[in-house]
């Protein structure tokens, strides 16, 4: 930091507690991935203060208030726009986003394609439970068809979003799949995610036992297979990666599809962060000699 | 009056307009002079009718006029638009091989121009915009070496031979005017003074980098482009990250974000976008991260005019987002002022933590103007708040209060990366350490006490703003009220309204939130007669000014037909209102452009 640098204490779980406990359901997915996001925090002994969590809206979304880093409960939908602010104006910091399948893949979809064309260095954990939780049980972008819900009460027709190919299209650098009844697994991942230099994806399954009865998580633990399991499978080949995405059925693939580590982030494309350190520290003046020659352009 | 020429040129989309524009410019602020300009043009990029008006003059030009003296039109359709509003004096400079003028009107000279003589027959279409601008110069008693110059810098990067062609032909142009046209009756005058020009755009622009905005972001919209473009150009060497975003929406969001990180941050766009931006202003104010949103008005609503300017955000910008938030919307008053306003609004965002809207509009954002290059000041007061960017004497985290309950309403705020003050901020309703309170429909009394907070902060932002003043002679026959790029065209008006035996003074609204009600009924109390001048359909401010204050004025100027008030607009509708005649006017804009 930029004054005083104390010797920081190792960090622990306890630090990573947040102010209050999780308002979630009994036996909801997302309790699995905050605490495979905070045991990857103390595995990586990254520092609270250097970490912002950033969310949108919905059940996921309230994950940055249990969590003790700095945080923006942002707006639904906006969560990776804010993060990029964030990142480019202090690219020292560590941001991780969290969300729903709704937030990100719905509302957020926009951003987040281009979030992912620009690379920006960030970690987004999307909580993917195939519904909308926190308005009662509506179907999501990613809710497959037949899911009868309260806005498909006779079955969904329309076919879900793939978040894993829909990533790789986009050009992300690194895509992953986790599944929140798969602690350890998760945490591995997201400790890669938070290590890559580039935008990360992880969709985590996240199963939703108060309305979606379909997607639970006898179904997800039949199904789920780890891609590292496969001694064939190589996540530096972008075509495997992609014909791996489509796999969706008996068996369903998680772990890590994809990394890619020769594109460099946005924050290295960037000539004005190239030397002076994060914007947010540097002084906002103009120096003279510059505003005169603005000047001087006008005359 | 004061003297002052102005120049209009016209042509199709594409036909080069804009290069005998800039070299006008350049001639009139190099010998000293004064300009104000304004370009009327459609949303094409070939073909349609651009019409760009050039008004030079001693004295400050505070706008473009009512009176051509020198139209040069690039084709027939030109010439058949404007001749007929040619006043006595007036000269038309054209290509004689091309247009057929009809019979001017009585005083108007015609001035055709051999131009396949002049340019040995042999050269592209775009040498007769050189040529007619060579004659003019001729006819205004401008030394042709100051044409020259301008004409060596314009084509330096062509080469030695493009150069010496276009002086050459611009040479006989020149000494054809001198020996086959008058001259105007008074030369253009010259003083010792220089000039900047530049747009309203790039005075937000530059306002932002005088301000220290390091962080500014953007999606392309008319005409609030331009100051992405003087931010994409100027970006490296004022070490400020710009970024064109994918939608408006993502541009707030990101400028939010940004801006929670610890950077002044800015954004542009018009009405559609803005449209788009008001959920993250909310966000602004609920998670008190500051940011600067400008909203360049155009010809409402939809996608309306997208070329031609309107003061028809009012009513969005009051309203932008919903529940009650403390917002402060400022309405430069002229393209100096677009400078001048930036560095204000981001202290006040930052002081009160809260969204700061500069509203302004076409008019300003793309007209020209000349400064004194000594008022475009980069040493402007930066006045970031109440910001925690350092550990100091904390003493660990858990106990920092963001959104501490405050008399003023303001709470410390910790940026990011700073040890022991992690939060989450919300755009739930919180508590003082930031913990959702939502939830908890119980707790009224919490939600009431944040909800104060954040809005007394209103007291302590009217209190930072000055409130309007009234402007010429006291006690005139007509107070003229209006707000933001008005203020030029209102006060040639008055000059023009005095030089007929008619006395009229002007309160011109600079800050629209806060207002300064009580202030302004002071003001108005002491008028004989008000009128409200504003560029829209529906009396925005007249009906922003009622419901703030209950004050009614004798009458209103209207227009909404997408161009600027013309001084004569108002002076007419003045006279039709002091006769009894009606109580709204609405002008005609007689210019078919």
């Amino acid at each position: 930091m930029a004054t005083t640098a104390p010797l920081f204490k190792p960090v622990t779980l306890p630090d990573l507690k947040g102010r209050v406990d999780p308002d979630w359901c009994p036996g909801c997915g997302d309790f699995g991935v905050l605490a495979a996001l905070q045991k990857a925090l103390v595995e990586l002994q990254i520092q609270p203060h250097n970490v912002v969590t950033i969310s949108g809206i919905g059940c996921s979304s309230n994950l940055p208030g249990y969590i003790e880093t700095y945080g923006i409960h942002s707006l639904h939908g906006r969560a990776l726009a804010v993060a990029t602010g964030v990142k480019l104006a202090n690219h020292e910091l560590k941001v991780v986003i969290t969300g729903g399948d709704g937030d990100g893949f719905g509302i957020g979809g926009n951003h987040f394609i281009h979030t992912m064309r620009r690379n920006v260095d960030l970690l987004y954990l999307a909580m993917d439970n195939q519904i909308y939780g926190l308005t009662t049980g509506q179907t999501s972008p990613t809710s497959r068809v037949g899911m009868k819900t309260k806005s498909a009460p006779y079955g969904n027709v329309e076919p879900p979003v793939n978040p894993i190919a829909l990533a790789l299209a986009a050009g992300a650098t690194f895509v992953a799949r986790g599944f929140s009844g798969e602690q350890h697994h998760l945490t591995g991942l997201i400790v890669e995610g938070l290590q890559h230099k580039g935008f990360a994806f992880i969709d985590v399954f996240s199963p939703c036992v108060t309305y979606n009865h379909d997607n639970t998580y006898p179904w997800f633990k039949q199904r789920v297979r780890k891609l590292e399991d496969d001694p064939s499978y190589n996540p530096s080949d972008w075509n495997m990666a992609m014909a791996r995405s489509q796999l969706w059925g008996d068996e369903i693939p998680i772990g890590k599809f994809f990394q890619s580590t020769d594109r460099p982030s946005l924050e290295e494309c960037e000539p004005v962060l190239a030397e002076g350190g994060p914007l947010a520290h540097r002084d906002p003046r103009i120096p003279p000699e510059i505003a005169k020659e603005f000047i001087a352009e006008l005359m | 009056m004061k003297h002052t020429f102005a120049v209009s040129i016209g042509g199709a989309a594409g036909q080069g307009v804009a290069t005998p524009g800039n070299i006008f410019a350049r001639i009139f602020a190099r010998r000293g002079l004064h300009l104000n300009a304004y370009n009327a043009y459609q949303s094409i990029i070939r073909g349609g009718h651009t019409f760009l008006t050039i008004r030079a003059g001693v004295e400050r030009v505070s706008s473009f006029g009512d009176r051509i003296d020198l139209l040069i039109p690039l084709n027939q359709d030109t010439a058949d638009r404007h001749l007929g509003l040619l006043g006595p004096g007036a000269a038309m400079v054209y290509n004689g091989d091309l247009i057929r003028p009809a019979a001017p009107p009585e005083g108007v000279r015609l001035c055709p121009l051999p131009v396949a003589e002049l340019s040995n027959k042999s050269r592209n279409k775009v040498e007769q915009n050189t040529l007619a601008v060579a004659a003019g110069l001729s006819m205004l008693g401008v030394g042709f070496q100051a044409l020259a110059d301008v004409l060596s810098q314009q084509f330096r990067k062509k080469g030695e031979a493009v150069v010496s062609e276009n002086i050459a032909m611009a040479r006989a142009a020149y000494d054809y005017a001198t020996s086959h046209f008058e001259p105007f009756a008074r030369p253009l005058p010259m003083t010792d003074r220089r000039y900047a020009v530049l747009t309203g755009n790039m005075a937000l622009a530059m306002g932002g980098a005088a301000a220290g905005v390091k962080f500014y972001c953007a999606y392309p919209m008319s005409p609030s482009t331009g100051v992405l473009h003087w931010m994409a150009a100027h970006a490296r060497k004022a070490g400020i990250m710009v970024r064109q975003v994918e939608d408006e929406i993502g541009v707030v969001n990101m400028a939010i974000g940004a801006a929670h990180a610890g950077v002044r941050a800015m954004c542009a766009t018009s009405g559609g976008g803005f449209a788009l931006m008001t959920e993250g202003l909310g966000m602004s104010a609920m998670i008190e991260t500051p940011v600067v949103v400008i909203d360049v008005q155009r010809a409402g609503p939809s996608t309306g005019v997208p070329t031609k300017t309107e003061q028809g955000d009012l009513w969005q910008m009051l309203g932008a987002g919903h529940g009650d938030y403390p917002r402060i919307i400022a309405t430069p008053t002229d393209i100096l002022d677009c400078f001048k306003i930036i560095p204000e609004i981001h202290n006040l965002a930052d002081r009160f933590q809260c969204p700061g809207i500069v509203l302004t509009d076409l008019l300003l954002s793309e007209g020209h103007m000349s400064v004194d290059p000594a008022d475009l000041d980069f040493n402007v007061e930066i006045d970031r708040g109440e910001l925690i960017t350092s550990n100091g004497n904390h003493n660990g985290a858990r106990e920092y209060k963001r959104y501490l309950i405050t008399e003023s309403g303001v709470s410390p705020r910790a940026i990011p990366g700073v040890p022991g003050y992690t939060h989450t901020a919300a755009t739930d309703e919180h508590a003082e350490d930031g913990v959702l309170i939502s939830d908890e429909f119980t707790d009224t009394a919490r939600r009431r006490a944040m909800m104060e907070k954040r809005q007394r902060k209103i007291a302590g932002i009217e209190a930072s703003v000055q409130p309007p003043e009234l402007m010429g002679p006291p006690g005139a026959d007509v107070t003229l009220i209006g707000w933001g790029s008005t203020k030029g065209v209102i006060e040639e008006a008055r000059e023009i309204l005095a030089g007929e035996g008619i006395s009229a003074n002007q309160l011109q609204i600079r800050w629209m939130v806060p207002l300064h009600g009580g202030r302004i009924l002071e003001i108005l109390g002491n008028s004989r007669r008000t009128i409200i001048v504003e560029n829209n359909y529906s009396g925005q401010f007249a009906r922003y000014l009622r419901s703030e204050t209950s004050f009614v004025p004798d009458g209103y100027i209207r227009k909404y037909d997408g161009e600027p008030f013309m001084p004569h607009h108002i002076v007419e509708a003045v006279k039709e209102q002091l006769a009894g005649r009606t109580r709204l006017s609405v002008p005609a804009h007689e210019i078919r452009v």
